[in-house]
């Protein structure tokens, strides 16, 4: 059920924004009757005042499911025109550009689909180019390669330095961003390093516990009735994500301890990892792209949405290529497939510090953050 | 042929509980909700906890609360005006009834952080109230049941103690809706200040209603004129210290002002009337707006210093600042020397002890008129806040007496057959006075759930 008739608008410019947060988690904070849908209220209630420091670690806490929208006394039209859900998308998706590192490219959230079909053009044409450098002609590209050797079409050396490179600058990058993060969320870094916080908001990923509505029901996404859905497309995402950066693992060892040149046999470890992976990472945001498409105006943030398609594109024609790759790395399509995979798998890397993918780093950090807090003492509020 | 078998009338728990009930029994159910959807609910939407019996722990609650310890705090609230097979019979189906709620849908928590007093005798739903009025809609959906939004009964046609339809406003006309039996549950009057103003007079003007503007009271007025029983005192309601700058209506909870037992409350003149340190905050946040509502003006001030500050719930509305006492009864229009003078008596008269706001605690004074009697700490230590209190309105006692059935007695000694209560409208059968947190809600399960098994047998025999 859409309730765009009563959507706020929110102001865009930063102080603004954050004083309409503040304004907002006043109200909440005195009424509490969410506390128990999500790591957010919690959190909210070991505060009385909320700065921009507050406002962008709640932000990156919350998980954007509507829960607290839909349970609100306070929604639109009624005159404190609470939305949490709505609220926090907002300085979250701000927060993302205030956190980006190096400070200029904080620009390409603003036109992420834009910069995400330029990197895929890149990427391909890229690849294009450095496979033709390494062939001295076209024909590698176009052979029937009854061995799937890839390595004909580029060699190791060219596709190891490339992204070997690129993946160095994006770890900076996302470093950098986690930095600083960590810094406005007002933590040192040994706070980072102690292991039960590590532990506690690893189980939080790993479960999504702050999806289940607390009850196991799942919670209001894409609409007011609790569901599982999210939660469980997100698993396929996510840990179709790690089986596939385990396999190029698993690959990179073989290749490197072992002495193992791929291609390896279908089943192969990092074949079927890789496999494995690639329907996760197919299914899973294709079913988030589904789950979004239908979700309720009232909860959602637009000035995300662009973003937010642009990462699963990647995600999803990264996976697809891969797993088309596979099926035809022994025909002459082998060397055409490889080079669009690889320009994909390029475009999601260079992307990776300047998309959706950042919510991962700051998330996981907003509930490292939780976890540390949740061991030090509180305000006591007594009898009531 | 009826337009269904069972109308019923309101929105809230009550009337949810009865709809559900009375579909589940195979009975075709009208519900007409006279808000508009977003508003739907009631008081119900504003509503935190469910008050619930228990013999040992049963998630969410802890320990143990035996039928008689519930009904001995409800005597001591009422002064032991109640009726007591009513009472207990409402008290011994709030313990079945948890599971009957999450079989519908509400999700439960531990109790609110701050409210651990609570954590033993009250279920917390998950969300709140609107949420758990959000799962009884989505549960009435799917069992069929017709739900009308905007749709407002504003009379009723009754022939021998028998009901045979509703006029209701709908969609800009009025229509006649029959039914063979009728389920009301369209709440008190607390939204209604003409009649609150005919109940207390002229002080009802600065009167805030917390909850619902929608309780105007009209199917009670319609009862009561066509011959139903009426009980209790318009005068008794539920009525919190709340904010005077909160809206009219529909404030709820946040409008609540939690640092009255940590500090002193002076009225108009500026002089303390009642024993602020009486009882635990949840035990006494309910007679307070009656307190205020009996002062000049109708209006308090609650004084304190640095020292409560993070330790009660952060309200919405910031307090008045002064770094004097002398200069907050300024901000705040008071007299300022019958403030300085009051604070000073206090002060003076604060015995030394251990303080400890989760306890009742060991500070007191001694030779005040009133005492504050706990939590006594002298108020010293700019900056001071000040914050000026309203009566806030939750609901409305008086009500229709019904039978265990849930029937509807009429002033001719009759019971009706085909007319049933449930919820606010009936609540004064149980509450004459005072509050119990979380009672509100164990009476309109408990009858809504009997309104709607009742009506569905009557419609099947």
């Amino acid at each position: 059920m859409s309730n765009t008739e009563f959507i706020i608008r929110l102001p865009s410019d930063t102080p603004a924004l954050m004083a309409e947060g503040a304004r907002q988690m006043g109200i909440c904070n005195s009424c509490r009757y969410c506390e128990g849908y999500c790591a957010v209220f919690p959190a909210m209630e070991r505060r009385l005042e909320f700065n921009g420091g507050d406002l962008n670690y709640l932000a990156n806490l919350c998980h954007n499911c509507g829960e607290c929208y839909y349970a609100c006394q306070y929604s639109p039209p009624h005159e404190f025109a609470i939305n949490i859900p709505q609220m926090l998308g907002e300085i979250r998706a701000k927060s993302y550009k205030t956190y980006a590192w190096p400070a200029p490219l904080a620009k390409l959230f603003d036109c992420n689909g834009l910069f995400v079909a330029f990197a895929l053009t890149l990427g391909i044409a890229g690849i294009f180019f450095l496979a033709t450098l390494m062939s001295g002609n076209g024909v590698a590209l176009t052979q029937v390669r009854s061995d799937g050797n890839f390595y004909g079409v580029i060699p190791h050396t060219a596709m190891a330095g490339v992204f070997g490179v690129v993946s160095l600058f994006v770890l900076a990058a996302l470093v950098a961003g986690f930095m600083n993060f960590w810094r406005d969320a007002g933590e040192n870094l040994a706070e980072f390093t102690r292991p039960f916080a590590l532990y506690e908001a690893l189980k939080d990923i790993a479960t999504l516990k702050n999806l289940d509505g607390d009850s196991g029901v799942g919670c209001t996404y894409p609409g007011e009735q609790p569901s599982q859905a999210r939660r469980w497309f997100h698993h396929l995402t996510f840990y179709g994500f790690l089986l596939c950066f385990a396999a190029t693992t698993v690959g990179t060892i073989y290749h490197y301890v072992f002495g193992w040149i791929a291609p390896y046999a279908l089943t192969s470890l990092p074949v079927l990892l890789g496999t494995a992976g690639g329907i996760g990472l197919a299914i899973g945001p294709a079913g988030l792209w589904w789950l979004k498409s239908r979700r309720d105006a009232a909860t959602a943030t637009p000035s995300q949405s662009g973003m937010d398609i642009a990462f699963i594109v990647l995600l999803i024609l990264t996976s697809v290529t891969g797993l088309v790759l596979l099926a035809l790395r022994d025909t002459s399509w082998m060397g055409v497939t490889l080079i669009i995979h690889l320009g994909a798998v390029m475009a999601l890397f260079v992307s990776l510090p300047y998309g959706k993918f950042v919510h991962g780093i700051y998330r996981g950090a907003a509930l490292v953050k939780f976890a540390l807090e949740k061991r030090r003492p509180g305000l006591n509020l007594g009898s009531d | 042929m009826h337009d269904s078998d069972i109308l019923v009338i309101g929105g809230g728990n009550a009337a949810l509980c009865a709809a559900i009930t009375a579909a589940e029994a195979g009975a075709t159910v009208t519900l007409l909700e006279c808000a508009p959807r977003h508003y739907r609910g009631g008081n119900s939407r504003h509503t935190r906890n469910i008050r619930t019996m228990h013999h040992a722990p049963m998630h969410p609650l802890i320990e143990a609360y035996p039928e008689e310890e519930y009904y001995q705090d409800l005597v001591k609230v009422t002064g032991g005006d109640t009726n007591e097979d009513l009472a207990r019979h409402v008290i011994r189906t709030s313990e079945p009834g948890i599971a009957w709620m999450k079989a519908h849908g509400v999700r439960f928590q531990p109790s609110l952080g701050g409210t651990l007093h609570l954590g033993r005798t009250n279920a917390f739903f998950l969300g709140g109230g609107k949420a758990l009025v959000n799962s009884y809609f989505h549960a009435a959906e799917q069992l069929g049941v017709k739900i009308l939004y905007e749709a407002e009964a504003v009379d009723l046609e009754i022939e021998n103690n028998l009901f045979k339809a509703a006029v209701v406003k709908h969609e800009g006309v009025e229509k006649r809706i029959t039914a063979k039996a009728v389920v009301i549950a369209a709440g008190g009057f607390e939204s209604n200040l003409e009649w609150l103003e005919e109940a207390w007079g002229a002080p009802a003007r600065n009167f805030l209603i917390r909850g619902t503007p929608y309780n105007m009271g009209k199917m009670l007025r319609v009862l009561i004129d066509r011959g139903a029983k009426q009980i209790g005192d318009p005068t008794q309601c539920h009525a919190a210290a709340i904010d005077a700058r909160a809206p009219k209506f529909d404030g709820g909870i946040v409008s609540r002002v939690d640092c009255v037992s940590l500090g002193v409350v002076v009225n108009r003149d500026g002089l303390r009337f009642y024993d602020e340190g009486e009882d635990f905050w949840p035990k006494r946040y309910a007679i307070w707006g009656r307190l205020i509502a009996l002062q000049p003006d109708q209006i308090g001030y609650c004084i304190i210093d640095r020292k409560p500050i993070g330790r009660f719930m952060p309200p919405v509305f910031p307090g008045f600042k002064a770094d004097s006492i002398a200069e907050l009864a300024q901000k705040m229009q008071l007299p300022v020397d019958t403030v300085v003078k009051t604070l000073a008596d206090y002060n003076a008269a604060v015995k030394p002890g251990q303080f400890d706001h989760t306890i009742q605690d060991n500070c007191r004074t001694e030779g005040l008129v009133p005492e504050k009697t706990h939590w006594a700490l002298k108020i010293d230590e700019p900056p001071y806040y000040g914050y000026p209190l309203r009566p806030g309105i939750t609901f409305t006692y008086l009500s229709v007496d019904v039978t265990k059935e849930a029937r509807i007695k009429m002033n001719s000694g009759d019971v009706a057959p085909n007319m049933f209560a449930a919820g606010e409208i009936m609540a004064g059968n149980i509450l004459s006075k005072g509050y119990l947190a979380g009672i509100g809600m164990t009476i309109g399960t408990a009858f809504g759930r009997i309104a709607g098994e009742e009506a569905a047998r009557h419609v099947k025999h």
